[in-house]
């Protein structure tokens, strides 16, 4: 197999949420490091509140935008539903879940209700090493009253916890690279991540 | 992100870009002087990013979003005739639009280096429609289609796509799809080309008239062009053989698909001959030829219609009749390719052990996309259905048109608002057609701002003529909001620093002769659905425009 180790994130969720905002740092991070990149994301009607998924691939040398199915190493889902859409690039053996333990409605739902999220997660298992769930909404709306930084406290702790192999100085260079407003509190959110309970 | 120094400053060094955004650059880079585009997904950031650099630069081009695809087309025409270096920008379905102006274009040639930039749309990730192939242009108007597969390509071939522009006097289209627009990746930064081209139309009848007989004998230049085009395409450094020698099954490929093929080699450890086509057409199939003249198997990797596997079928039978071609055999014909896909023929034809699996991904209920909370829209679909009722008719009873923008989330529930939808101005032509059969049938025709612009006043004119009964409602939310809130001709704003003169929709509406014409704010509820139901109840063609702005419009 190929000596040419390469890092696959799929970052989930919904439209709205600041998901290639996140990809951004993420790529950004890997370049400083020296690494090469590819980043897919899509855009239209997903942002209008339909799934959106961005995929981030980061090694000495990267073809392919996509990722194929089974081969993420980590997916990040901002929420808990669109969580189980990620299954398709979930292993077993190696991919690691962090999902924000958060839901968000549709109008396109009508009446049925959705799973509680102990059957998403009971539904992941089979395509997991691990699931980490973490209220990361919460827990920025009541620390800073703005829930959009869910995304880089999520991110915060997928680089405290090493699920991402990138130095966090490099991730804090790339949000003042990325970020367009309200550098500090992104920051801040990112650094406050090292102390969740995950 | 600092966007002076990453598109108008830095000559050196490496960044990331958006594919859409390496085509920026290159065309800076080449020193690009009029830019016209009309925006539509995977394609809008070129046209957004064009206007926000000069809205807040000092910049060296003119940007404009057109009012469509075709006139995009023939600003850029006029630019070309005048001398300028241009770049036209839209997506696949524009370019039908534009293809009237494309196919006398190409007869024509330019004077000013122009290229036209059209994205795909393959799976259909944010288009209704067609998953239309903009491949096929290349026969039916005879323009050379380059096809990048990440940023970096994007950005070389915009500048390559110049150079035969200048060389041969001809337009040259960059094919990307959504894969390769939407692709982040690492560019390295070149030095920019000021253009010295002075603007001016010198005129020269023998190029720019297409009278027949002349015609003629232009499409007899434009094929010995083409040749002399193909000549060039054989010796071309974007025609490029990796791995030659190296066994006797080969691949063919071109655009995102080479990065799988690329990837499952890289994966799988493997070293075949890898044929990666970057000028589509016209193609050089002496290369090909000799690409395939020593091979056993070849297999073709490409999306949707298997035009290369076509070409790679016509060149085998002189060269080498043998030879085993496997394409849409074993790899889809729609959908965009998947990089598994790709392992799995790979593997299947070197006779390996790999299997495709099918994994069951757990279900949850589907998301559609919707309207944003608080969108006037609301309120004009909920209008809708009130009026429905207090007409003692069911929803049945009428027919919705659809049109193209935020206003098609009409099809979703809970609107169910949408009955037949096609293309941009076709909500209106399609309502008098169905009138026209049925003047009794009740209909409800819903047209967005941008595309009343685009390409319904003449749909409307063609109803008010000829005089069908359609009630339409045009959806007057200021802004063109679906592709990401670009200006249109019904509000100051323009794409650039200088405002526009502003078209008000209801003067047009009057002077096509609409005599049912009623402009109002749906959040004045109540007289809104008594409006619509006075409408509906009349038989006699009526025009409502609701008047109330997209929340997202930048302030
Ligand atoms: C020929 C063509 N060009 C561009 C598009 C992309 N497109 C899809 S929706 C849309 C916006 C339409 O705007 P408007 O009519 O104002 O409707 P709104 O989104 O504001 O409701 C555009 C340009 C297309 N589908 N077809």
């Amino acid at each position: 197999m190929s000596k040419n180790k390469k890092i696959n994130i799929v970052i989930s969720g919904v439209g709205g949420q600041g998901l290639i905002t996140l990809g951004n740092i993420l790529a950004r991070a890997a370049f400083l490091e020296g690494k090469d990149i590819k980043m897919s994301e899509l855009h239209g009607l997903s942002q209008r509140g339909g799934s959106v998924a961005v995929q981030i691939r980061f090694g000495k040398k990267i073809y392919s935008p996509l990722i194929s199915v089974q081969e993420a190493d980590l997916v990040i889902a901002m929420e808990r539903n669109e969580a189980l859409k990620s299954c398709l690039f979930g292993d077993k053996a190696k991919t690691i879940f962090l999902i924000n333990d958060n839901s968000i409605f549709s109008p396109a739902f009508g009446d049925k209700k959705l799973d509680s999220f102990e059957v998403i997660k009971n539904k992941i298992l089979p395509f997991a090493k691990k699931i980490y769930s973490i209220n990361a909404t919460d827990i920025t709306t009541e620390k800073f009253d703005m829930p959009v930084l869910a995304g880089i406290y999520m991110l915060g702790c997928a680089i405290s916890k090493g699920f991402i192999p990138l130095k966090p100085e490099n991730v804090l260079k790339a949000i003042e690279d990325i970020v367009p407003r309200g550098i500090e509190d992104n920051k801040k959110a990112f650094n406050l991540a090292k102390q969740s309970l995950i | 992100m600092n966007w002076e120094n990453i598109f108008l400053k830095k000559q050196s060094g490496k960044e990331i870009l958006l594919g859409n955004n390496a085509i920026i650059r290159g065309a800076l880079e080449s020193g690009v002087q009029f830019v016209s585009a009309y925006p539509g997904t995977p394609s809008s950031e070129i046209g957004d990013n064009f206007s926000y650099l000069s809205k807040h630069f000092k910049t060296d081009f003119y940007f404009e979003y057109s009012i469509n695809e075709k006139v995009a087309m023939e600003a850029a025409i006029g630019a070309s005739f005048s001398n300028l270096k241009c770049l036209v920008a839209m997506k696949h379905f524009g370019l039908n639009v534009a293809s009237d102006a494309l196919l006398p274009f190409v007869y024509t040639g330019v004077k000013g280096p122009t290229v036209i930039s059209v994205s795909d749309d393959p799976s259909c990730h944010s288009s209704g429609q067609s998953e239309q192939n903009t491949r096929a242009f290349a026969e039916l108007a005879h323009i050379p289609i380059l096809e990048p597969s990440d940023s970096q390509e994007c950005k070389d071939f915009v500048k390559l796509g110049f150079e035969i522009s200048e060389k041969f006097k001809i337009p040259v289209l960059i094919r990307t799809t959504t894969r390769v627009a939407h692709q982040s990746g690492i560019v390295k930064l070149d030095k920019f080309k000021k253009s010295k081209n002075k603007a001016k139309f010198v005129k020269n009848y023998n190029q720019f008239v297409t009278m027949p007989p002349r015609v003629l004998a232009m499409h007899d230049e434009l094929l010995e062009k083409i040749q002399r085009i193909k000549e060039y395409a054989e010796k071309s450094e974007i025609n490029t053989i990796e791995n030659s020698a190296k066994g006797k099954i080969g691949i063919i490929t071109s655009s995102v698909s080479y990065l799988y093929v690329m990837e499952v080699l890289d994966k799988l450890n493997l070293k075949l001959p890898v044929f990666k086509i970057g000028i589509f057409y016209p193609l050089a199939s002496d290369k090909l030829k000799q690409f395939i003249k020593n091979l056993d198997k070849v297999l073709i990797v490409e999306e949707l219609e298997p035009y290369l596997e076509r070409e790679t079928t016509i060149a085998a039978k002189d060269i080498n009749p043998k030879l085993k071609i496997y394409g849409k055999e074993i790899l889809p014909e729609t959908r965009e390719l998947r990089p598994e896909q790709v392992t799995a023929a790979i593997a299947w034809l070197l006779k390996k052990q790999y299997k495709l699996k099918n994994i069951e991904v757990p279900k949850t209920l589907k998301r559609f996309p919707s309207l944003c909370a608080g969108c006037p829209y609301w309120l004009v679909f909920n209008g809708i259905k009130e009026a429905v009722k207090q007409s003692n008719l069911k929803q049945e009873d009428v027919v919705f048109g659809g049109g193209i923008g935020c206003y098609m989330l009409a099809s979703f529930v809970p609107h169910n608002l949408q009955d037949y939808l096609f293309c941009m101005g076709s909500s209106i032509g399609i309502a008098h057609g169905i009138k026209k059969a049925n003047p009794k049938q009740k209909l409800i025709s819903l047209v967005g701002d941008s595309s009343f612009f685009h390409a319904s006043m003449p749909a409307l004119a063609n109803a008010v003529h000829n005089q069908s009964n359609p009630l339409i409602i045009i959806m007057n939310n200021s802004i063109t909001a679906m592709t990401g809130q670009q200006p249109y001709p019904g509000i100051t704003e323009t794409g650039r620093k200088e405002k526009g003169k502003l078209i008000k929709i209801e003067e047009v509406v009057k002077a096509l002769g609409v005599e049912n014409l009623r402009v109002i704010d749906p959040n004045n509820y109540k007289e809104f659905v008594k409006t619509v139901k006075d409408y509906l109840n009349k038989n006699e063609l009526a025009v409502i425009i609701a008047r109330s702005p997209c929340l997202r419009i930048k302030k």
